[in-house]
Formats: structure tokens, C-alpha cells, sequence
């Protein structure tokens, strides 16, 4: 388990971390996730000792560590842009940590061998980084992390730098490999369909503070406040209540009680339709229907329809 | 930009012209007059031994100033590219000296601080060691010259290269000397490299400064630099062509042997 503990960090007169202590549970994935500036990098790169706080403490699997150097903290992190050794062949980058350990030459070999085959990268051994793609770059870095069987595994932004398809492809293979490895993983992300689509605890960031931590479902069903909720989501606000938009039901028949508005788009986006409405007081409401719905309601922009929320996740405004 | 086929072309014939006109003539001629009589007569000519001796000052002095200024200009370039210390930009700026101030200054500062009536000059003759109108002052005049080469291209390369892989190396176990010789030094490679080319040039070009604290003693004091001036000086125009020859072959082997041990494969991105 990793306990940061009333962690602050001060850049200058900023404030990057105030107060914040975190627990990643043993052979959790959990994501921190927050928009950029929120404190997250830094709360992983002390986590790693590669930065250091300035009041407050971490300790890793029960052992005090705020002051270990990273040399000695059994951690293997990996940073957005790889920082793969570009001297040296793939076999080599995944064998550095072996070798600085001096293993035998024959169990290195062994070891990476099973290394590059966990990560898809057999026979890739004799490339040079240059030689890769972005996403095999990564999984050599993870396998490069992993070599020296860390007690966690830190990752910074890992699919930050790749194009939107070979990110799903490697969240996806993220996923398999931790429940293969089980090794603790903190994650940095500031994508929250990355963080709910691969982690199983969630701690939502902003200005240098945890705003909540829990299960992905958790919190989007359940958000401590607007921020997560808008964080993790689109949020519509209807009244002074903040909702979902596919959690508010259109109807063509007057309900009483109900907010009264009118068509101004509807967009089809494949299985998903997403309408924008006008409330009658001169707000714009956005609604998220199922294709179903929508071909029931016939929708056209214009129309005059009636709102009621149905879901659950609803924040007084 | 684009530009049409008349301007390409003159503007390729004006930045070759340029060149030719500037470099490669003034160069070619050199040669051109040092081989005019016959190799025999070149080989008699930088055979002497006042040549012969003022080879070897030039080897040996360049041999003692660009390492150490290749050692302290790695240091100096981590300094200034990883350091956060106060006085950062007055180091930047003082590292530049040697390139602001005439040579001729130098060598005279040094006479100033070492000569028989400076600073240290009387402790040091006391002690027995003589700095100028000696060798000692040679390098020290070639080591305060060349002392910015490899720091001004070893620091940008390592800003470019950033320490992420450093950090990387860190938690993967390697302490600060195994990050250095195994991921900072490969990386910087290169940097140093033209560092000590250009080093190597600076050394045994140098002229202004090492001939005020020379004494140009022949066959003691006298690099090549100095006896091409003295044989230019004493109408001897065929000698002091070979031995500049002599000087610009030395330069040529030192570019030869740094192109030599670069690797077949370029590892950039």
C-alpha cells in the first residue's frame, strides 16, 4: 500500500500541493485524475522521490519512505514521453535495471525475454527506440519498470503522447497486464474516460487538493460536489439542479410541473443522439438521448417538449 | 517559403562564392604554395629541429589543455543545466570571457598575475617554477582560450536531451556515477565531441596570447603558431607555409579521428 500523509508542496509563492493524503490500496489501479495544474504530477513524482515535500510524509507497503531516494524506494515509473535509453537497444533498456543489480548475464536474458514477451515486443530485442512506434516505446518502458519488480509501478501520463487509437488499445492492454501482474499502480491522467475505463479507484484533483476518491461509478453517480461531477462527465443544469444529460427524459405531452423548452438542434451521432433544447426562461439545456428515443419522439428542431430528470447523479447547483 | 529556381540558384552560388572566396582560396593557396618546390623540400623544411620541437610544444600543449577543459567543461555544462544555484546567469556569463576579451589581454593578464613581478610570480619563482617564458604559461594562456568550447556545446545539447532519463535510470537502482557514464555521458556524446574538435583548433591556432607569455624561445617555447610568424617574419615564406601546412594537417587528423569513432547508426528520434 502507498499512504501519502498531509503532503504540501510549494513551487515559489505556489501552492502545487495543499494538505493532501491519498492511500492506494494493495495491487489496486488507481487513477488520479484532474485537469492540468491540479497537483497530480507532483503528488506522483513525490510518491516516486523524485520531487520532495515540503511538510508531510509517504510510506510504501507500511515503511517509512519521504526521504529514501528513488534509488532505494522500489518504484518503476514511467513518464509520458518514454524517456527510453535511445543509445541503447530495447534489450538493453529492459536489462538496465538487471544488470545495474548484477544479475547474471543468462537470468537478464531470460528475464527479458519474458519481459518483451509480456509486453507484445518479442523479437524486438535487438531495435534501437528510434525504431519503434510510440505505443511500443511505452510498453518498453513498462517492461523496463517492471523488470526490477517494483512494489508500485508509477505512471505519468502514460498515453498522453499517442493518438487517440493506440491509447484506447493500450488502456486496454494496461488493464489485462495489471490483472495478470497485480502489482499497485498509481495512475496520472487527465482523461476521465482513461481513468474510468482502467482504474478501480479514482482520486478527482483540482488546485493542489483531493476532492473525492472512490470507485469510478461511485463517483460519477455520486459526486461530492460540481466539480467532480463535471469533471467525470457532461453536466446540464437544469433549475438550479445539475444533471446528467442522459438522465433527463424529453416528453411531448405537458407534465405538470415540468420545465417547458424548445428544439433548437438535434445532432445524431450514431447510437447516441444528443439534443439542444431552450428553456423557456432563455437557457440552454443539452439532452442525451438513445437513438431509440429519439426515433420515438421524432424530434425536430422547433418542437416543444417537456423535461423531467430520471436519473440518479442530480447536485443542487 | 518558396522561392523561384533563378533566386535558389543565386543564392547558392552567392553562399558557395562566399566560401570559395573566403575559406577555400586563402586555404588552397597555402597548399598550393607549401608543395610548389616538392615534398622533399616541405619534409626538409618541417624536419628541422626547431619544427620538430615546436610540433611536439603544440601536441603536448593541446594534449594538457583540452582534456582538462573537456573535464571541467562537462561539469560546468551539468552545472549550468541542471544546477539551481544563485549566480547561475554571472558563471553563464563569465564562462564567455575568453571569447569577449583579445588574446593579447590574456597574455598579458597572465604576465600580469604570474610574470617575475606579479601576484604569484615571486612565490613561484622562489619556489623554483617558472610560469612565463615557459611552458607552464603556454598552457595556461591555451587552457583561459579554449575554456568555453565544450561548455557552450555540451549545455543546450543537455537541456535538449532533458533528465527524464536520468530520473528513469534513478528508479531502476543506478546511483549518480552509473546514471552518468551509462545514460548522461552517451547522450551528451556528440556535444562533447565537437567540443573537443573545436577545443583542438583553438589550441594549437592560438597565437596572441601564448606569444606574450611565450619568450619564443626556438627549440624551447616556440609552438607552431609562433614559428610560422618567425619564419614568415625572417622572409623564410616557403617554411612558414609548411608549417602551417604542418598545423592545418593536425587540425584535419583531429576532425579524421572524431569522424572515425562516430557509429554507424544515428540514434536520433
Amino acid at each position: 500500500m502507498i499512504a501519502a500523509t498531509n503532503i504540501t508542496k510549494r513551487f515559489g509563492d505556489y501552492v502545487a500541493l495543499d494538505d493532501v493524503s491519498l492511500e492506494v490500496p494493495d495491487g489496486s489501479l488507481t487513477a488520479l485524475l484532474g485537469p492540468s495544474g491540479s497537483g497530480k504530477s507532483t503528488l506522483l513524482r513525490i510518491i516516486g522521490g523524485l520531487e520532495s515535500p515540503d511538510e508531510g510524509s509517504v510510506q510504501i507497503n507500511g515503511e517509512e519512505a519521504t526521504t529514501i531516494s528513488p534509488q532505494r524506494r522500489g518504484i518503476g515509473f514511467v513518464f509520458q514521453h518514454y524517456a527510453a535509453f535511445k543509445h541503447m537497444t530495447v534489450h538493453d533498456n529492459v536489462a538496465f535495471g538487471l544488470k545495474i543489480r548484477k544479475q547474471p548475464k543468462a537470468r537478464v536474458k531470460e528475464r527479458v525475454d519474458e519481459l518483451l514477451g509480456i509486453v507484445g515486443l518479442a523479437g524486438y530485442a535487438a531495435r534501437y527506440p528510434s525504431q519503434l512506434s510510440g505505443g511500443q516505446r511505452q510498453r518498453m518502458a513498462l517492461a523496463r519498470a517492471l523488470a526490477v519488480e517494483p512494489r508500485v509501478l508509477l505512471l505519468d501520463e502514460p498515453f498522453g503522447a499517442l493518438d487517440a487509437k493506440v491509447r484506447a488499445e493500450l488502456r486496454e492492454w494496461l488493464r489485462r497486464l495489471h490483472e495478470e501482474v497485480h502489482v499497485t499502480t498509481l495512475l496520472v491522467t487527465h482523461d476521465q474516460e482513461e481513468a474510468m475505463s482502467i482504474a478501480d479507484h479514482i482520486a478527482v484533483m483540482d488546485h493542489g487538493k483531493i476532492e473525492q476518491v472512490g470507485a469510478p461509478r461511485d463517483l460519477y453517480d455520486q459526486p461530492a460536489n460540481s466539480f467532480v461531477m463535471s469533471f467525470l462527465g457532461p453536466v446540464s443544469k437544469l433549475g438550479t439542479k445539475l444533471v446528467r444529460p442522459h438522465d433527463i427524459a424529453l416528453s411531448q405531452h405537458a407534465i405538470e410541473g415540468a420545465a417547458q423548452a424548445m428544439v433548437s438542434r438535434v445532432v445524431h451521432l450514431g447510437f447516441e443522439v444528443r439534443v439542444d433544447l431552450m428553456l423557456a426562461e432563455g437557457q440552454a439545456v443539452e439532452v442525451q438521448l438513445t437513438r431509440h428515443e429519439a426515433d420515438e419522439l421524432e424530434l425536430s428542431s422547433g418542437d416543444i417538449v417537456w423535461l423531467r430528470t430520471a436519473g440518479a447523479a442530480a447536485l443542487r447547483a | 517559403m518558396t522561392l523561384t529556381r533563378r533566386w535558389r540558384i543565386t543564392l547558392r552560388a552567392v553562399a558557395l562564392g562566399y566560401l570559395a572566396l573566403l575559406l577555400l582560396a586563402p586555404v588552397g593557396v597555402i597548399f598550393y604554395r607549401t608543395f610548389e618546390h616538392g615534398v622533399g623540400a616541405v619534409w626538409d623544411s618541417i624536419t628541422t629541429p626547431a619544427a620538430v620541437s615546436a610540433f611536439w610544444l603544440t601536441v603536448e600543449v593541446a594534449a594538457i589543455a583540452v582534456p582538462l577543459n573537456t573535464i571541467f567543461g562537462i561539469v560546468m555544462a551539468m552545472a549550468l543545466a541542471r544546477g539551481r544555484f544563485r549566480g547561475k546567469w554571472l558563471l553563464n556569463a563569465a564562462i564567455d570571457l575568453p571569447f569577449a576579451i583579445s588574446p593579447i589581454v590574456i597574455g598579458l593578464a597572465l604576465v600580469l598575475v604570474f610574470g617575475v613581478n606579479g601576484w604569484f610570480g615571486g612565490a613561484l619563482a622562489d619556489a623554483g617554477i617558472k610560469v612565463i617564458f615557459s611552458v607552464p604559461g603556454i598552457v595556461l594562456a591555451t587552457i583561459f582560450v579554449s575554456l568555453p568550447f565544450v561548455v557552450r556545446e555540451v549545455t543546450p545539447v543537455l537541456r535538449e536531451v532533458g533528465d527524464e532519463q536520468e530520473q528513469v535510470a534513478a528508479t531502476l537502482g543506478a546511483n549518480g556515477w552509473q546514471t552518468f557514464w551509462r545514460i548522461t555521458l552517451p547522450a551528451i556524446r556528440w556535444g562533447i565531441a565537437y567540443g573537443v574538435v573545436l577545443s583542438v583548433a583553438r589550441a594549437i591556432g592560438e597565437f596572441g596570447a601564448v606569444s606574450v607569455v611565450s619568450g619564443k624561445i626556438a627549440g624551447e617555447t616556440q609552438t607552431l603558431t609562433l614559428l610560422v610568424e618567425n619564419r614568415y617574419g625572417n622572409y623564410d615564406v616557403s617554411g612558414a607555409y609548411a608549417a602551417a601546412t604542418l598545423l592545418a594537417l593536425i587540425a584535419l587528423a583531429t576532425l579524421l579521428a572524431m569522424t572515425l569513432i562516430k557509429p554507424r547508426r544515428e540514434e536520433n528520434e
